[in-house]
């Protein structure tokens, strides 16, 4: 086992951040702890990362315990936090060459690492961090976080505020960084996310919600799933929370994410129902659950 | 032009030195719309907001919002707008009622006004039991809600959101949706950025800004079948991507 | 030793590359000591004086051309009795009066000494002093000639006195202040900023999870500011020099020695200070407030420790900054050797001991 948690809580201030989380990642794999703000995945990084002790429970990196063993586990980890924490006053060379140096190691002896994702930056070398754009800085970050030869790579939130473009371009990066043998944590409020990981874990308020590859996760989902769509979506989504028999209610892009409590459910009837409710233009589809329905399922 | 446009912008330009930041861009938002303002980061997304709320002095153009001139009536367009961001919303030092009363004062409430207004906020929102808690003790979806709720108080033409839902968990950011799409119903204009393509699709429609320029703009059904894409997320991609 | 000196350099790349601390850093200095320079500055013109002359003799005589005839000082009238001084300085024209005593020539000659008092008007201290220290040079240049033609050495006693301002501190006093406050200034501001600096940007937590130890992250945050205070030390003592024309009594190599125990004890003092401070602000507060306002009201730099009330006495003990203060003007002034002062430099060193011990204790090697 590459990362393995084993009742891992915590507590500031009698606030639990995270309770009793238990979890294993292979090594090689890339693991995504999927949640919210606030959900405790910043906490859990700081754990695994010997920047905080657990409150209670036991844990190891690569081998190594986190509370005892904390300096090895400072030689043998690649940290990205939540925070843009790049020296923005350093040019992007600079900033490399001082994350190698401190590591005991340089820019060219671990450049075949960097090198992919480096030369979509090496135009700016001479640029200061703090002047690059969103993608490019956390594509550096990344860079300064692997310049050592990690052999475990933890990214607190890497596209958090970043946009789709980039977000895409980072997880294909991510997907060469594990077949070269590092294994990956890697948290994000993104759902759709979740399926470029092998395994999963749903956090919320502290507490795995579950672990599984993304699509047995979906395949967990307990009821069929309904796509309905009509002329006026804020009209069609009240008239579905007033539905007596729904069960979940979600407006999911172009389409309500619709679920009923009963097992017999009709499509027609609500049909008919909401033909009633002067809508037009009624769409009712069955449709595969997505991860975030299953988030949804799980934390109601 | 008819009365319904509460946005007009036409060939709106700023430029830092030689840097075209917004390059000429031009569209209109009409009442009660669900307006997307989406593109990559650093598109210009941010400065074009910044002009259209009068905090920012436009390089060339025009634009004129809820009935002023962005140039000559910056002031009057403050008074009509709400506008909540994602960096900033509420202030956390403050409780849920403090924050209401500061908000409500500086858009020139009454007390009477504020105090009657704030609790149907409090009340819609659920929030009797925390209203005297420190707004930075509560979960973040919260805040966004509480944020926009106070963004509406003054009755405002549009509001202006910026990434308003950046991390905030699937559930709350469906009711945060749900607020949206009320508000819009009761006619306020809705001019919404975010990063999340799902969200793209709940728009009415949706420009997509690349390198400072508006390269499209229309319903997301339609630019789907523009871009022969299955997706928002595909849209994007393609013409972010080049 | 590699990993060290590549975190020492990008230091330096921070403070060069951030004008706020540059200006801290060099500007700051610079015009304080011009600041001081130019409100204390020693050139008089053309200074009107009055003399009240008991003896009216040759010497008085040739003493009295000799000052008006100099550009610095101009006659402006003669009195004739003791009581007329104070009210000739009450019109606030005249800035001295020379006063011989009776059988000035006589005396001289007969007892080889006599006696001229300088009374200067000390509302305006420095220039008081200005004005004593220019006559006396001229008296001392008209006894030279003197002597110069005669077998019996003259000897004229000025006896400067002052009105108004009697307990007149001597201006050199503002430079070992200056020094200290700037030492403390670059020493404890400058580390704490710099270290919380890390904090805020997220980067510390990098840092943490990094073979880097914390005694490195430390001495490699303190080392740059040693070497910049010490350049500071050195800019403000040439400029008193040439500015002041301070000349340094005691031996310039203690005084280096014992600027570097007290920038070492600033620069633990940061550090104490970045453990507790979580943002930039904070630590500016709390090095503001918690530092510099002891250092310019507790530690004698501006009031005198001895007039202070007991319990401010009591509290001025804690301040590094007054025993260092004590040991550099022992130094400049008084040119002593380390024998009269170990004591404040063995205080000091304990100071330093306990801080440096305390920041490495309390700095973590973990977030909380």
């Amino acid at each position: 086992m590459s990362i393995s948690l084993k009742n891992i809580s915590k507590s500031y201030n009698k606030v639990n951040a995270v309770q009793n989380i238990t979890f294993n990642v292979k090594q090689g794999e890339l693991f995504g702890l999927i949640g919210p703000d606030g959900a405790g995945k910043t906490t859990l990084f700081r754990i695994l990362t010997t920047l905080l002790i657990p409150s209670e429970g036991t844990a190891s990196v690569a081998g190594f315990n986190v509370v005892n063993d904390y300096k090895s586990i400072r030689n043998n980890v690649g940290y990205m936090p939540g925070k843009f924490s790049l020296y923005q006053d350093l040019t992007v060379e600079e900033n490399l060459d001082f994350f190698a140096t401190i590591f005991g190691t340089t820019i060219e002896e671990n450049y075949d690492l960097i090198k992919d994702i480096y030369i979509q930056i090496e135009p700016f070398k001479n640029r200061r961090a703090g002047k690059l754009s969103g993608g490019m800085k956390q594509k550096l970050a990344l860079c300064c976080a692997l310049i050592h030869k990690p052999k475990v790579l933890f990214l607190d939130e890497p596209t958090t505020g970043v946009d789709p473009v980039s977000r895409k371009e980072f997880w294909e990066m991510l997907k060469r960084l594990q077949q070269k043998g590092i294994t990956i944590l890697v948290s994000t409020p993104y759902m759709d996310e979740a399926e470029l990981c092998d395994r999963i874990a749903l956090i919320q308020d502290g507490k795995i919600l579950e672990i599984d590859t993304p699509k047995a996760i979906v395949k967990h989902y307990p009821k069929p799933i309904y796509n309905v769509r009509a002329n006026d979506m804020y009209q069609l989504l009240k008239s579905l929370n007033d539905y007596s028999h729904n069960h979940s209610v979600y407006p999911f892009g172009e389409f309500v994410h619709y679920t009923d409590s009963r097992s017999d459910f009709k499509p027609k009837e609500l049909e008919q129902y909401l033909e009633s409710k002067n809508l037009l233009d009624i769409i009712i589809n069955k449709t595969a659950p997505t991860i975030e329905d299953t988030f949804m399922e799980l934390a109601k | 032009m008819s009365n319904n446009k509460v946005i007009e912008v036409e060939g709106l330009t700023k430029m830092f030195g030689d840097f075209i930041a917004v390059n000429a861009i031009t569209f209109n938002v009409e009442k009660g719309e669900i307006f997307g303002f989406l593109g990559a980061n650093g598109a210009g997304k941010t400065t074009a907001m910044k002009m259209l709320i009068g905090i920012s002095n436009p390089t060339s153009g025009a634009a004129n919002v809820a009935g002023f001139d962005v140039f000559t009536n910056a002031e009057d367009i403050k008074k009509n707008i709400g506008y909540m961001s994602q960096k900033f919303a509420l202030y956390d030092d403050l409780t849920v009622k403090e924050n209401i009363t500061f908000f409500g004062g500086i858009y020139g409430l009454s007390r009477k006004k504020i105090k009657e207004k704030s609790t149907i906020l409090i009340e819609e929102l659920g929030l009797q039991n925390v209203s005297n808690q420190l707004v930075g003790s509560l979960p973040l979806g919260w805040k966004q809600k509480i944020a926009f709720s106070v963004a509406l108080l003054h009755n405002p033409k549009i509001v202006f959101l910026d990434e308003p839902t950046g991390g905030v968990d699937p559930i709350t950011r469906r009711q945060f949706w749900e607020m949206i799409y009320k508000a819009a119903n009761q006619g306020t204009t809705i001019f919404v950025t975010t990063h999340y393509m799902d969200e793209a699709e709940y728009c009415d429609r949706v420009s997509i800004m690349v390198n400072g320029k508006i390269e499209a703009l229309n319903t997301p059904k339609k630019l789907k079948e523009q871009f022969k894409a299955k997706s928002m997320n595909d849209v994007f991609l393609k013409l972010a991507r080049g | 030793m590699k990993r060290f000196i590549g975190f020492i350099k990008k230091e330096f790349y921070h403070i060069f590359r951030d004008k706020r601390s540059l200006f801290i850093l060099f500007g700051m200095p610079i015009a304080q000591i011009l600041l001081f320079g130019f409100a204390i500055t020693n050139e008089i013109n053309n200074v009107d004086i009055a003399v009240l002359d008991h003896s009216k003799d040759a010497t008085t005589k040739e003493i009295i051309n000799k000052i008006s005839a100099s550009k610095y000082f101009s006659i402006d009238q003669f009195i004739e009795k003791e009581s007329d001084i104070k009210s000739v300085f009450k019109k606030g024209k005249v800035k001295a009066v020379l006063n011989f005593e009776k059988d000035f020539s006589k005396n001289l000659i007969k007892e080889n000494h006599s006696n001229i008092q300088v009374i200067t008007d000390a509302t305006d201290p420095n220039t008081a002093n200005t004005i004593s220290n220019y006559v006396n040079a001229i008296l001392q240049n008209y006894l030279r000639e003197q002597n110069k033609n005669s077998t019996s050495a003259y000897q004229i006693t000025p006896q400067s006195r002052m009105v108004f301002n009697p307990e007149l501190k001597s201006v050199y006093m503002f430079v070992p202040g200056v020094m200290t406050i700037i030492l403390m200034l670059v020493s404890a501001m400058m580390t704490s900023i710099s270290i919380t600096r890390e904090k805020e940007l997220g980067t510390m937590e990098i840092l943490l999870v990094s073979p880097l130890k914390p005694l490195q992250v430390i001495i490699g945050k303190v080392f740059p500011y040693i070497f910049l205070s010490i350049i500071n030390a050195v800019v403000i003592i040439i400029l008193s020099l040439f500015i002041f024309k301070m000349p340094v009594q005691g031996s310039l190599f203690l005084l280096g020695l014992e600027s570097v125990l007290f920038i070492i004890t600033s620069l633990a003092l940061g550090i104490l200070i970045s453990t507790i401070s979580a943002t930039q602000q904070t630590a500016m507060m709390i090095s503001l407030m918690g530092l510099m306002l002891p250092v310019i009201l507790l530690s004698g730099f501006i009031f005198p420790v001895t007039s202070m009330p007991l319990p401010l006495q009591i509290i001025s003990n804690i301040i590094p900054a007054k025993w260092f203060i004590i040991i550099i003007k022992a130094i400049m002034l008084k040119g002593v050797g380390l024998q009269y002062i170990w004591k404040e430099t063995l205080i000091l060193l304990g100071m330093t001991v306990f801080f440096i011990g305390l920041s490495v204790k309390k700095y973590k090697i973990r977030l909380e």
